[in-house]
């Protein structure tokens, strides 16, 4: 790796203060990307600021029918958190799907929305459920927080503090994982919200995370797997590589979205 | 350059690292624990597994210099005095062949087990490979290796 | 049976060293001053270089030197040869391409090094490796070898016209065309055999020390075979004379044949070392392994079987093209050829078989021997086309198989091979019970029901090991013997050291050697040191790989105990004042049979070492040397039997039962030949569902690291049932035959058999992933008739 300058600040102030004040500098919240990345030499920040000794950057709660869970919170206390389990156990089997158990000891749900990976978990999750992400000057709707691949509405050293996502009546993710890597070839979250259903596919998609109308509409009108398996999916737009052309993503969405309806 | 303090097999050390440096680096090359090893540069293959504060984590995806104060345990610490029962399992069960992997697979068969136990949950042998996703090996087929976690885990 | 000796289940004597995290593997070797090199590699697959600028890789801080191949070549380092000479069947000589291991003015793949940075530090080596400049011009690649073979295709090598290494022929194919001609069934068949990376789990390293002051260098390596390296480093690639080169590989992380090979860094890490005058270490990453360690396979045949009507084989055609890389790595060209072709007969009765290889030249990687070797590509071949021609005509493929099974040993095939012992029958009767397939039909009903497709497979593999009779492979191209040599010490107090030329990189030897030594003198198996992996202290050895170190290697040791025993009784009798004849070893003691006279073995050690009292004219000491050399290949064989679940959705593939009956010979340690079994089904199971090296037509490589190489993890495997039917090879003095490749030579046709029985679809290529197995579920129509 190149050389790097590492910050740990205390308040979201020192943050801000650590960030402007490098070259280029980049948040650390779990690194299981990051880090990776910095030792392929593809990323070569002159600064690093983890953001993880932040008071109340990390921690799960719930009020007012929504969970709120700190930026700096790792897969594994999502996977394992009794509080998530019992208003959205969706998010604990996505969450306890990522990586692996050490990747779920040090990786972060901010880091992993603010990397917005197009084959990452948590993307399709926020999105379903309709989340709101809150950094250090604004909400931000998960409607609009993706953009992209590995792009979102984040403003350079803008941080992510927390997510805030309401309880939904019914969800379920379904996971079908690239065979090299373990990330997803094609995750679909299925959602009955209070704003009605959402379906977000993520690892398909060759502009990351999307909503699937055709979905959408079916389990809408007639929640249930057969609902799902109806709806033709086309595979415009789709990625295609070694691991699955587009018609085999678009095979794997229907098959996934209906596995995920039988599974709520 | 930053200087670090942190509680490495039960034993305080002190060192001054560049900002860089891996956890695997500085326990391989600033404290000569060798045990820890390194198989790939995609946070994939789980040789380099080692306990941070309790928890299973890839020595090659963390910066040493973000562990200060941390208690780290490696290989070579998790015997006390006599060998740890999953030690005895990868032997007894012939969990091992060509050893790279095995600090990884030990450790990481610890953590599983350990977590388990705290949640209660049953490690069958389903879990267990499925816990093993973040360590590769390439001699034993896995076979033995489920099967010295299952033997641990009986006597941990 | 006694709990240590042969056919005991020890455990391993070198676990605690493993487990507890004491191993010393190369990269853990770091000297006083230590200096790092990292390479200059080329991002194209097919280059000119026309200049290369290191002023400012030169001028950083911490750089010690900036090498290149104008530099190597200026010092006569020689360049990299293939030692196995296979000529065409014209008889022309193979066309064997110039390489340096610093390229000079061409790149021939992508990872083809054309320069070295020695730093102080890895991290600043590697920096300062990519501020070298280098002027490429790019060429046109090509990386299939079909492609290769076409007349417009770019050229790697002048002097290898139409990208040809050799075009070579074995068996008979007049007397095949006119058997084939003759046939009432013929099954014919495309097959293509997926080119792998062998991935031991410890990536390659060297560490090379000059000693200006007795001109000597010490190379740690992660080799199977170090004498052989020393020997090619100092025989052809002219680094340094034997005497003054020592080469250690001390823990290896695994090899599967990718260690087999000297490569360009451990040249030059030796060069660099005497050019700099400071200890050079390199250590490869994940993503240089995918580039630079030799691959595997990468076969495409044609090949056409014909059957009497009687179901009998009458003659077996077959025509390969075999992808070698850009350059002929040391045994490449025995791969497709003598390890191989020789096999095509498998455990059939063939009267008339020929096979042609054309070997070619692309610019991927160099491809040479990977778990198997040959053989793999042979039994897929064989095993595939035997389950096919079973569907075609309408016959059960176990019984196609068993109809036309070789009965009566020895058994000279038509290509080559004369196999000594086996009972395939046999192994087929014990596999098809332990797999229950009376129970498949039910079975598979159960699936079906649940929406599910099931499937069932055989393969009936054998191979060739023990490599080799030194005067048959010499007679055959290869350019060493393939001898295996042992001492046996025995020291004063009784102890016992062996010295080795096979060297263990995973396979235990020193438990199960120490089983084979304690058994014969009855001694305590603590009291008995394995040492191998130094060419200092083991005078000579020819390594480890194609299933040889039991075979070999363990014969050597028996040949020298048998001279140790022999100077025993001599001592003991002496002493005891007995006949030689009468002097038996047993308990720790050397006895009078039939009397209470007696001395302990440590005293007969003594004795010899003490030389105060021995028969007239004996030489003081107790150690014998002895080197074996094989008569004949050795042939493992078995049955494998593979039975799979798809999920006919998403083409997702669990092998629900997986057995295997292998037939090793004699078997020293269970435990560890089962454990070698497991290791080489994983490999086979990962051939044939989850791996294969794919590069883009431009030569860049898509499966340059786990992200897109899938490597088999444990919730892609079963538990395999692992059951032996011995029969014991006549030709080596345990009767043994080898079990270290045997499960990725069998596995893969058992696998696909079975997957293609599931689906309905036979034409179905390595890996089956998930997709491909949709996508010809696809084909089929199958998944209709299910939902």
């Amino acid at each position: 790796m190149y050389s790097t300058t590492y910050h740990k600040p205390a308040s979201i102030e020192d943050a801000i203060a650590a960030l402007n004040g490098g070259e280029d500098t980049k948040i650390l919240a779990g690194g299981q990307t990051l880090i990776a990345t910095m030792k392929q030499h593809l990323a070569a920040p002159s600064d690093l600021v983890d953001i993880r000794a932040i008071g109340g950057m990390s921690g799960i709660s719930a009020a007012g029918g929504a969970l709120t869970i700190g930026a700096a919170t790792t897969h594994a206390e999502v996977a394992s958190s009794a509080e998530v389990k019992s208003l959205c156990s969706a998010l604990c089997d996505l969450a306890g799907g990522i990586g692996d158990p050490a990747v779920r000891h040090q990786g972060t749900i901010g880091g992993s929305l603010a990397n917005n990976d197009p084959a990452a978990d948590y993307p399709a999750a926020i999105l379903a459920l309709g989340a709101t992400i809150k950094t250090n000057t604004r909400e931000i709707a998960a409607l609009d927080f993706f953009d992209g691949l590995f792009t979102t509405a984040l403003e350079e050293n803008e941080i992510i503090v927390s997510i805030s996502i309401p309880v939904p009546q019914k969800a379920a993710y379904a996971k079908f994982p690239q065979p090299a890597s373990r990330f997803a070839l094609v995750g679909v979250f299925v959602a009955q919200t209070d704003d009605g259903v959402r379906v977000a596919v993520t690892g398909a998609g060759e502009d990351g995370v999307y909503r699937h109308q055709g979905l959408e509409e079916a389990l809408g009108s007639n929640w249930s797997a057969s609902a799902a398996a109806g709806v033709p999916i086309s595979p415009d737009g789709l990625m295609s590589d070694l691991h699955g052309t587009a018609a085999y993503r678009a095979n794997l969405i229907g098959v996934m979205a209906k596995r995920a309806v039988a599974a709520t | 350059m930053t200087s670090i303090k942190m509680t490495v097999n039960g034993k305080s050390v002190e060192k001054e690292v560049a900002d860089q440096t891996l956890l695997s680096e500085f326990l391989r090359e600033n404290l000569r624990l060798t045990g820890t090893h390194v198989g790939c540069d995609t946070s994939q293959c789980g040789a380099c597994t080692v306990h941070v504060n309790g928890k299973s984590v890839k020595s090659c995806t963390t910066l040493a210099v973000s562990l200060d104060g941390a208690e780290v345990t490696t290989i070579e610490g998790v015997a006390n005095g006599e060998l740890h029962p999953m030690q005895v399992a990868f032997n007894d069960n012939h969990g091992l062949q060509c050893g790279f992997c095995t600090p990884g697979m030990i450790m990481s068969g610890i953590d599983m087990v350990n977590r388990y136990k705290a949640s209660g949950q049953e490690l069958t042998s389903d879990a267990i490979r499925h816990e093993l996703e973040g360590n590769i090996c390439r001699c034993t087929g896995y076979h033995n290796i489920v099967k010295s976690i299952q033997d641990a885990a009986a006597k941990m | 049976m006694s709990e240590q000796g042969i056919g005991a289940r020890v455990k391993r004597k070198e676990d605690k060293r493993f487990t507890t995290g004491k191993g010393k593997y190369t990269d853990d070797v770091r000297h006083e001053n230590q200096a790092y090199a990292a390479f200059v590699r080329s991002p194209y697959a097919h280059a000119n270089v026309n200049g290369i600028d290191a002023s400012e890789a030169e001028a950083m801080d911490g750089v010690i030197a900036v090498l290149n191949g104008a530099q190597l070549t200026g010092d006569e380092i020689g360049n990299i040869i293939c030692g196995w000479a296979v000529n065409s069947k014209d008889g022309s000589p193979m066309n064997m391409g110039a390489w340096s291991a610093l390229a000079t003015s061409k790149v021939r793949y992508l990872g083809d090094a054309v320069a070295v940075v020695i730093a102080e530090t890895q991290a600043l080596a590697r920096q300062a490796a990519e501020a070298v400049l280098v002027d490429y011009e790019v060429l046109p690649a090509v990386v299939s070898a079909v492609k290769a073979l076409k007349s417009d295709a770019p050229q790697l090598h002048d002097n290898a016209p139409g990208n040809l290494i050799f075009d070579w022929e074995i068996g008979e194919e007049a007397a095949t065309d006119a058997a084939l001609a003759g046939a009432a069934h013929i099954t014919e068949m495309k097959i293509v055999n997926n080119r792998l990376a062998p991935n031991p789990m410890e990536p390659r390293s060297a560490v090379a020390t000059y000693d200006e002051a007795e001109e000597h260098y010490t190379l740690y390596t992660t080799s199977q075979n170090p004498h052989v390296a020393r020997l090619i480093l100092s025989a052809f690639y002219n680094v340094a004379p034997e005497h003054k080169l020592r080469v250690i590989a001390p823990d290896v992380g695994g090899g599967f044949g990718a260690k087999i090979y000297v490569y360009p860094e451990e040249i030059v890490c030796l060069w660099a070392s005497m050019k700099t005058n400071r200890s050079v270490k390199w250590t490869s990453d994940r993503s240089e392994a995918f580039v630079t360690d030799a691959h595997g396979r990468d076969h495409v045949s044609t090949a056409r079987m014909g059957f009497d009507e009687n179901n009998k084989i009458v003659g077996f055609k077959v025509d390969t093209v075999a992808n070698l890389g850009a350059y002929m790595s040391l045994f490449s060209s025995a791969v497709p050829t003598y390890l191989y072709a020789t096999l095509l007969s498998g455990q059939y009765n063939i009267a008339n078989i020929h096979c042609n290889v054309r070997t070619v030249y692309t610019n991927t990687v160099p491809v040479d021997a990977y778990r198997g070797a040959g053989r793999p590509e042979a039994c897929y071949l064989v095993e595939r086309m035997m389950e096919t021609a079973a569907r075609e005509l309408g016959v059960d493929p176990s019984e196609l198989r068993r109809g036309n099974f070789i009965g009566e040993f020895p058994h000279q095939t038509p290509v080559i091979m004369a196999y000594d012992a086996g009972d395939f029958a046999g192994n087929l009767d014990q596999s098809k019970e332990a797999a229950d397939v009376a129970g498949f039909a039910a079975r598979k009903a159960a699936s079906v029901a649940n929406g599910k497709l099931r499937g069932l497979g055989y393969s009936c593999y054998i191979e060739a090991c023990g490599i080799a009779p030194s005067a048959a492979v010499g007679s055959l191209g290869a350019g060493v013997g393939l001898w295996e040599s042992a001492e046996v010490r025995v020291n004063p107090v009784g102890t016992i050291e062996v010295l080795t030329g096979s060297h263990s990189h995973g396979q235990g030897h020193e438990t199960t050697f120490a089983q084979v030594v304690a058994d014969r003198f009855d001694l305590p198996i603590e009291n008995i040191q394995i040492v191998h992996g130094d060419t200092d202290k083991v005078q000579f050895g020819m390594g480890t790989y194609g299933s040889r170190s039991a075979a070999v290697g363990l014969s050597a040791i028996v040949k020298a105990m048998d001279k140790v025993e022999a100077k025993v009784k001599k001592i003991a009798a002496h002493i005891l004042e007995a006949s030689e004849e009468d002097i038996v070893i047993e308990g720790g003691q050397v006895k009078v049979a039939g009397t209470d006279k007696a001395m302990g073995w440590h005293e007969v050690g003594l004795t010899a070492y003490m030389a105060h009292n021995l028969p007239e004219g004996m030489e003081p000491g107790l150690k014998e040397g002895a080197f074996y050399d094989p008569v004949n290949f050795t042939f493992p064989a078995g049955t494998y039997i593979c039975e799979v679940e798809v999920d006919p959705e998403t083409g997702v593939t669990t092998i629900e039962r997986f057995t295997a009956v292998d037939d090793f010979g004699t078997i020293i340690n269970p435990m560890i030949v089962e454990g070698q079994v497991h290791g080489g089904l994983a490999q086979g199971i990962g051939q044939a569902m989850l791996e294969g090296v794919v590069y883009d037509d431009d030569g860049q490589l898509l499966t340059g690291s786990y992200m897109d190489y899938t490597m088999p993890r444990a919730d892609d495997l079963p538990f395999y049932k692992v059951l032996h039917n011995s029969t014991v090879c006549p030709n080596n003095p345990l009767g043994i035959k080898g079990c270290g490749e045997a499960g990725a030579i069998g596995a893969p046709p058992a696998v696909i058999n079975a997957i293609t029985d599931a689906i309905g679809n036979n034409d179905l290529a390595m890996p089956a992933t998930p997709q491909n197995v949709w996508a010809a579920i696809q084909a089929s129509g199958k998944s209709i008739a299910v939902q």
